[in-house]
């Protein structure tokens, strides 16, 4: 179960959640999304990144409520909610856009 | 193992589960293992042995499994289900079945059984329903929880589960939530709140000395709806003048050992809370909306021994605090709702709330009656005691399960449209992480809006006059 793309692959588990958060880069991103769909704009570059961020930081994907914040802080207010969100990762904020920014599927009852 | 074409989990991989203690491959022994761990349990626990000899086939419980009633796979009918350990059973452990297996339907334990074993006990989702249908009482659920705890100990766990079970081990909750992340979380919900209210409405964590610790599922500290539960309790709490903490050594309510069968593991989860609580001094345990972890509490005195004393539930607190007037709602803050109890198929069936009997029926009602304007019910026979299951219990609660919880979730679809179309619901609450992510997740599927899907402590927390 291998992402590929060019010479590179990258490990992913049965769902196709990255298997080693650091082996992420942008053309892996570019092909998960391409697998769900997706065509990547700034706005969701902006999201990725800070998933990253938050992750390396508190390894473990932030809570949907504090994703939000932090997207209204950078793409403004009116974008800062999970309506937004789901537009733009239609599979959901917590399971497609963790997918594309290499984090692990959150576990337990979510 | 070969591939087949039924609905099954991922599997566990060989790490999670030797973490747990068990194989993490299908020994060579593989059939006299689980044949000997199927004669440990069934001498452990006389009712499972009542519950596979006592079936007489009426088929009470067929219509009574919304898993078969959304897929139409008779292996769905609990009685199929049922029948795959009762043959097995059978073959091994009755004179007529030893020796004359084909005359009184004894199968072996042979792959292909074991194919059905994996695929069909992961599609029930111990909900129990079937049990208050049939005139034996025969609960489905022991006999998938046997039977999944006799897959694990040959090696054969399902991923989702096997994984949390290792995680709240581990980190103390099922998403690996760490102390300084849950901080951070709820800092950001300090923050939120109190631009909400203006008013300083604390999440404390760790604190020694307070009167209750509140286990909640960690599902309330990430997603949506649940976080504005989380709000809920804290708003109450604080509204009532209560000293309260989470803890992070236990920041989980859930016991997804329930799940795979397991006594010793499910022990082990409900023993740190328990620590947790002695740790911290605190005087009280109060659990969050979550289904089956209400079950495993609401039994604590019976798994824990001593005098571990009965958890107590955030709704019978807050429905005191309602009655003797500590707290006031206000349901016009809920404007426009007409709301649906969606009865969790754990608490309903499987606990008790409060001093009365029927208490985790009546007290749920009572409090979600006294936050919204209006409430409705769904048709008889889908609610209360006979609730139908949201279709992603029992660890179902995975991708590669989707299809079966959406088809699992008809049933209740179908009341709910009910409810909507005859009494014009506009909201379902439910009062479980897992419902309130499965409905958020399936609801779409059957033509409603994800946004319908409440908790009845989010209501609660918006309609409290601070």
């Amino acid at each position: 179960m291998r992402y590929a793309y060019g010479d590179k692959s990258w490990p992913h588990d049965e769902n196709g959640y990255l298997e080693h958060f650091e082996s992420w880069d942008e053309d892996l991103a570019a092909v998960i999304a391409a697998a769900e769909d997706i065509i990547l704009t700034p706005e969701h570059w902006e999201v990725l990144y800070f998933l990253r961020q938050y992750y390396a930081d508190f390894e473990i994907a932030p809570a949907i409520r504090v994703l939000t914040k932090a997207v209204a802080r950078r793409l403004g207010p009116e974008k800062g909610n999970e309506a937004h969100l789901r537009r733009l990762f239609p599979g959901g904020p917590a399971k497609q856009a963790c997918k594309i920014a290499g984090l692990p599927r959150p576990t337990g009852c979510v | 193992m070969t591939e087949e074409k039924t609905a099954r989990p991922h599997r566990a991989r060989p790490e999670s589960l030797e973490a747990l203690g068990f194989p993490g491959e299908l020994p060579e022994d593989w059939q006299q293992r689980a044949v000997a761990a199927l004669g440990r349990r069934v001498r452990k626990q006389p009712d499972l042995r009542f519950f596979l000899n006592a079936c007489v086939k009426c088929g009470a419980c067929n219509d009574a499994c919304h898993a078969f009633l959304g897929t139409g796979d008779p292996g769905n009918r609990p009685v199929a289900r049922q029948d795959l350990l009762r043959a097995v059973h059978r073959r091994h452990f009755t004179l007529a079945g030893r020796l004359f297996p084909k005359l009184v339907g004894a199968l072996d334990l042979d792959e292909a059984m074991l194919e059905r074993w994996y695929s069909y006990f992961h599609q029930c989702s111990e909900c129990r329903r079937c049990a208050t249908f049939c005139p034996f009482g025969i609960d489905t659920a022991e006999i998938t929880m046997a039977a999944r705890s006799i897959l694990a100990e040959i090696g054969l766990g399902q991923k989702s589960v096997a994984e949390v079970i290792a995680k709240v081990h581990r980190t103390g909750n099922n998403l690996g939530l760490n102390p300084r992340a849950l901080r951070h979380t709820l800092d950001s919900l300090e923050e939120d709140v109190r631009e909400e209210t203006g008013m300083d409405i604390r999440f404390p964590l760790d604190e020694a000395g307070a009167d209750i610790l509140l286990v909640t599922p960690s599902a309330d500290f990430y997603s949506e709806p649940h976080v504005s539960g989380l709000i809920g309790y804290a708003k109450v709490l604080h509204a009532a003048g209560i000293s309260w903490t989470l803890s992070s050594h236990a920041s989980e309510a859930a016991n997804f050992a329930l799940f795979l069968g397991s006594d010793e593991h499910m022990r082990r989860i409900a023993r740190r809370i328990q620590e947790a609580a002695e740790e911290l001094g605190t005087s009280r345990l109060v659990f969050g909306e979550c289904g089956h972890a209400w079950r495993v509490a609401y039994n604590f005195p019976a798994l824990l021994g001593g005098d571990v004393p009965r958890p107590r539930h955030i709704l019978d607190l807050t429905h005191e605090l309602i009655g003797n007037g500590i707290i006031r709602l206000d349901p016009s803050r809920n404007a426009g709702m007409a709301v649906t109890l969606h009865d969790s198929c754990n608490v309903a069936r499987g606990s008790g709330m409060g001093v009365h009997p029927g208490g985790q029926l009546d007290i749920p009602r009572a409090v979600l009656a006294a936050a919204v304007p209006r409430t409705v019910e769904m048709p008889a026979g889908t609610t209360g005691d006979r609730t139908f299951c949201c279709g992603g219990g029992g660890g179902l609660l995975t991708d590669e399960m989707m299809e079966i919880r959406i088809k699992g979730a008809a049933p209740r679809a179908a009341a709910l449209r009910q409810a909507v179309e005859g009494s014009g619901a506009t909201h379902m609450a439910a009062i479980c992480a897992i419902c309130k992510s499965q409905f958020s997740e399936v609801l779409p599927h059957h033509g409603f809006d994800r946004g319908m899907v409440v908790g009845i402590m989010q209501l609660v927390g918006r309609a409290l006059v601070l």
